[in-house]
């Protein structure tokens, strides 16, 4: 299954012919909204009072932060890497930012992103430099990593908590900053960050050299060596954002809870995988968007805070029913994916030579 | 000799850094080496120890299981529940708990072997969604009072000193040795974790290989939750959570590549005992159980990432020295063409 259509390289190849309108990311988006929207519907069929802003607010400041986690991770695994160490990562920055802060009440808030940032983007170049000149295994490295960074933080920490009455005004209130409303719907300042941020870093993977350089590195690691594309880079590169972003949510998660204790984050690797697998991005690299990951976040989190208010359903049932729905979305993947590839591999007809090779033989 | 020497690189010295383990740890304490603190050192982490070894065998696959935890925590829970309900003899609630474990591991299989998909997201899905079984079954509650001849099966010792979990680990390690050494399913399980496509058109067949082995995984995994339960006497919904990555870090920590096709028990069974000898002196130096659960990460990196600087190094010295230099005849030096496992760009296509 890796070379998938996903394609931009391949397109690439080929040139600019027009192409069919619909391409199979796009299918799986729509896909992904239609059942969103069918869950919505069902959900508001089962609870009484389900469609209130209130709701919708806390679904989408909770999605806000899984979505820039999946955007990273989706990252990471189209160069056909995965990072594991991304809960630990949201939990270093989002502690030692509320340290920072709690000490500097006055520091401006572009600081204090910028510096959730820096920080996650430092420990993301460490995983990059161990997977991309160690030539370790990502997920060696990450399983490692993972550890070692949430032993800092609990070294770090001894067993102190960032309360939110330490934290400036403005980072309390951030999670409740609206930029605009209609009705009782807010939309929140996070999401906007969320949405913007993972908009552009979609049009810089389908746009810039570089965006296509992580499609290439994922399809075929080979070929892009051969090519002579400075894959080391491409991945360190990778990890570099994954980080970054990471710590990006890490400041969001400061936000959101006000209380850090030292297991903050722990567990959210595993969400971000799942949001980033349920988006269609596929675990073997070069074939994915970060809109696709963007709506599997915001499924996954639609879910779990649906089906807590579910008076029938006790809160117990969130997990396996998320796992169901995972193993659901690969699998129907699997079964309309697999033909609409082949159908939109097919030779082209106004191509004078045949694409090199069948992407799914061995799926 | 010097082939053999090459063949076992990283199980001596894996050999060599347990060695230098026990050694410090006996210079913290002198009571060190006795038998009972030895058997108590494995007694914490036995049930662990029992899915490491057929995680050996679905990683060596090209393969990975990263629901074990989950499925220990589901087929407790199964048992659990049936007890609670009091309908069924207690032993048949085993025997149920055992199957549940197995039915997991096929479902698993079954996604994976007939439909192709990346076992990464099936185990994943799993990991997510047999925890959540585990907790509808016992809910926020903890089951216990299980008749006491099972307690006494998962606190006692049953043979000399030795508990029920310890001879199964035992037992278990060397008859997957045996199979994976010297029958034709283990050398299928090299193949196939070698290069899946050579194995299937070499008439092997690749999918049963992978279902028999995920299933196995299941079941064993169930059969390490059931002892884990009697150990503890009681049942939660997060028996076992989390465990995964030490039973995967005991896996790789022993050599055995993620990418599957090499790797050896032996190896697995000297990091296990690395972990636990390294756990139980850094508790001797007073090193919390958190920090210990860093340095063994720490270690897991280093013992892939130091044989790669080595040969690295080795590569680098060759090209540049002198045209006329003989070939170097240090092992250190011509591993570069030994273990190209990790380094192979073909076999990240496998990724676990």
């Amino acid at each position: 299954m890796s070379g998938t259509a996903a394609g931009p390289a391949e397109r690439a190849a080929v040139g600019r012919r027009p192409r069919p309108k619909l391409r199979p990311e796009r299918l799986r988006e729509l896909s992904l909204l239609a059942v969103i929207g069918v869950s919505v519907l069902v959900f508001s069929q089962l609870v009484d009072n389900y469609l209130s802003g209130s709701f919708f607010n806390r679904v989408t400041t909770s999605m806000a932060i899984t979505a820039v986690l999946a955007a990273a991770q989706t990252i990471v695994i189209l160069t056909r890497n995965i990072d594991l160490s991304v809960g630990s990562i949201v939990g270093v920055t989002a502690y030692v930012t509320g340290e920072y802060l709690a000490a500097h009440q006055t520091t401006a808030p572009v600081l204090a992103v910028g510096l959730a940032m820096l920080m996650g983007c430092v420990l993301g170049l460490l995983n990059g430099t161990l997977v991309a000149y160690g030539r370790v295994p990502s997920i060696i490295v990450t399983l490692g990593t993972l550890a070692i960074y949430r032993t800092w933080l609990i070294d770090h920490a001894r067993s102190r908590t960032i309360t939110a009455d330490s934290l400036p005004q403005w980072l309390v209130e951030f999670p409740q900053r609206t930029v605009v409303s209609f009705g009782g719907l807010d939309i929140r300042l996070v999401l906007t960050v969320a949405v913007v941020v993972i908009l552009v870093l979609q049009l810089a993977l389908g746009r810039l050299r570089w965006g296509r350089w992580v499609y290439a590195v994922g399809s075929n690691p080979d070929a892009a060596r051969q090519e002579g594309l400075p894959t080391e880079r491409i991945t360190l590169g990778a990890f570099a954002m994954c980080g970054a972003l990471s710590g990006l949510a890490g400041f969001m998660f400061l936000s959101r809870f006000g209380t850090i204790t030292v297991a903050a984050g722990q567990g959210l690797e595993l969400a971000s995988v799942a949001a980033a697998v349920v988006g269609g991005v596929s675990i073997l690299g070069g074939s994915g968007t970060l809109v696709g990951a963007l709506l599997g976040a915001l499924l996954i989190d639609l879910l779990e805070l649906s089906l807590v208010r579910v008076p029938e359903i006790s809160v117990f049932w969130r997990d396996a029913v998320l796992g169901a729905l995972i193993l659901l979305a690969i699998a129907g993947d699997f079964a309309i994916g697999k033909r609409l590839r082949r159908f939109w591999t097919s030779p082209p007809r106004h191509s004078s030579k045949p694409p090199e090779r069948e992407a799914t033989t061995d799926a | 000799m010097r082939d053999r020497v090459l063949r076992w690189r990283t199980e001596l010295l894996l050999a060599a850094i347990l060695l230098g383990v026990v050694a410090v740890n006996v210079s913290l304490s002198p009571f060190y080496l006795r038998t009972g603190n030895f058997v108590n050192m494995f007694q914490l982490s036995i049930e662990k120890a029992i899915v490491a070894v057929i995680m050996t065998l679905v990683i060596i696959n090209g393969e990975i299981d990263l629901s074990v935890a989950s499925v220990m925590g589901f087929s407790a829970a199964v048992m659990a529940a049936l007890h609670e309900g009091g309908s069924v003899p207690f032993a048949v609630a085993v025997l149920v708990a055992l199957l549940a474990g197995a039915g997991a591991g096929l479902l698993h299989g079954l996604f994976v072997a007939r439909m192709g998909l990346p076992s990464l997201v099936v185990t994943i899905a799993g990991l997510i969604g047999f925890r959540g079984a585990a907790r509808i079954l016992v809910g926020d509650r903890s089951i216990g009072d299980f008749p006491e001849w099972f307690d006494r099966l998962g606190q006692d010792p049953l043979v000399g000193r030795f508990s029920l979990a310890f001879i199964i680990f035992v037992v278990g390690i060397v008859a997957a040795g045996v199979v994976l050494q010297r029958t034709a399913f283990g050398r299928a399980v090299y193949v196939i974790g070698n290069n899946a496509k050579v194995a299937r058109y070499s008439g092997i067949s690749v999918d049963r290989v992978k279902l028999v082995l995920l299933t196995t995984s299941g079941f064993v995994a169930g059969l390490a939750g059931v002892l884990f339960a009697a150990r503890l006497g009681s049942v939660r919904g997060n028996l076992a959570e989390g465990f995964e990555l030490d039973i995967i870090t005991m896996v790789l920590l022993g050599g055995v590549s993620i990418f599957g096709g090499s790797g050896t028990l032996v190896g697995v069974a000297l990091s296990i005992l690395i972990i636990l000898n390294l756990r139980s002196g850094l508790g001797l130096a007073n090193i919390q159980a958190t920090t210990q659960t860093g340095i063994i990460g720490a270690l897991l990196i280093a013992s892939v990432l130091v044989p790669n600087l080595v040969d690295r190094f080795g590569r680098w010295r060759r090209r540049s020295g002198p045209a006329a230099m003989p070939p170097p005849a240090s092992s250190d030096t011509a591993a570069g063409e030994v273990r190209p496992v990790v380094t192979d760009p073909n076999r990240t296509a496998h990724r676990g």
